[in-house]
């Protein structure tokens, strides 16, 4: 079956990283100001660039696993 | 012109009081040593992140039927069997159950409350007051990746804890361009400061 086509279907322990990517996000930016406002700003960015860099060795797992 | 807000968060003073006590307490329950200090908004949010993070790994990690917290536990007498407890003890009080019942089960007596964060059985062991108790292979047999996964979220909560427990002792880690932003703003505002002229 299609590598990707499993990676999506059904149910997906990816989502099992959420809550991580969100805890983790929460508390390092918690760690480096003291008011509420920048720590969200800061976790939203440190989410995002958390998720971009699983979805980046997502793809090339992906892609090394069609080329075998 | 108004303070930015950045710059009202650096001026601001994080009254750290005792930050051994602090660092203790931070350790003892995530959060605690920040409500300790005044932080309150931080105590909050590391408490929920962080004990969020370390039951939701207990429950993961765990069924009615084997009992709970099965991934959260010590082997006496197997120096390096359980490497993920040393992250997992980051946590502080709620991963301490875990001590006493690898000592009860080493001293051969019954683990408390459904073995909860009880070791494994001996598989070479069918007697005993703790012959109900899973082995490690039934764990892994009925609980599959969860138990793993369990394991994982609960390592993970033991490492944030350690930075939370830094925040307590020093305060806030402020960044290298940070800091030399707020040089920066010092040294404009000393040059904007007319000099006195000798009458």
């Amino acid at each position: 079956m299609d590598p990707l086509m499993l990676a999506v279907a059904g149910p997906n322990d990816m989502w099992y990283a959420l809550p991580l990517v969100i805890a983790v996000s929460l508390v390092y930016s918690a760690t480096r100001h003291e008011q509420v406002g920048p720590i969200l700003t800061h976790a939203v960015r440190i989410g995002i660039w958390i998720t971009g860099f699983m979805a980046v060795i997502f793809a090339v797992l992906l892609l090394i696993s069609w080329g075998l | 012109m108004p303070p930015s807000h950045e710059q009202q968060q650096y001026e601001e003073t994080v009254h750290l009081k005792d930050p051994a006590l602090a660092a203790f307490l931070a350790w003892l329950i995530p959060g605690l040593g920040h409500l300790y200090q005044g932080r309150v908004a931080k105590a909050g949010l590391f408490f929920v992140c962080i004990m969020g993070t370390f039951l939701y790994g207990v429950c993961l990690g765990g069924s009615h039927e084997l009992g709970w917290g099965r991934t959260v536990y010590v082997e006496w007498g197997k120096p390096f069997a359980r490497l993920p407890y040393l992250c997992q003890v980051g946590v502080g009080l709620p991963a301490l159950p875990a001590l006493v019942q690898a000592y009860r089960m080493d001293a051969d007596k019954r683990v408390w409350a459904g073995g909860f964060m009880a070791p494994p059985r001996d598989e070479n062991r069918f007697d005993g007051p703790n012959r109900d108790q899973p082995t490690a292979h039934e764990l892994n047999l009925k609980l599959h990746r969860f138990l793993e996964l369990g394991r994982q979220y609960t390592m993970i909560a033991g490492l944030l804890n350690i930075l939370a427990i830094y925040d307590a002792w020093g305060g806030p880690v402020i960044s290298e361009s940070a800091r030399r932003k707020k040089e920066e703003e010092e040294e404009a505002e000393k040059k904007d400061i007319p000099s006195e002229v000798p009458s």
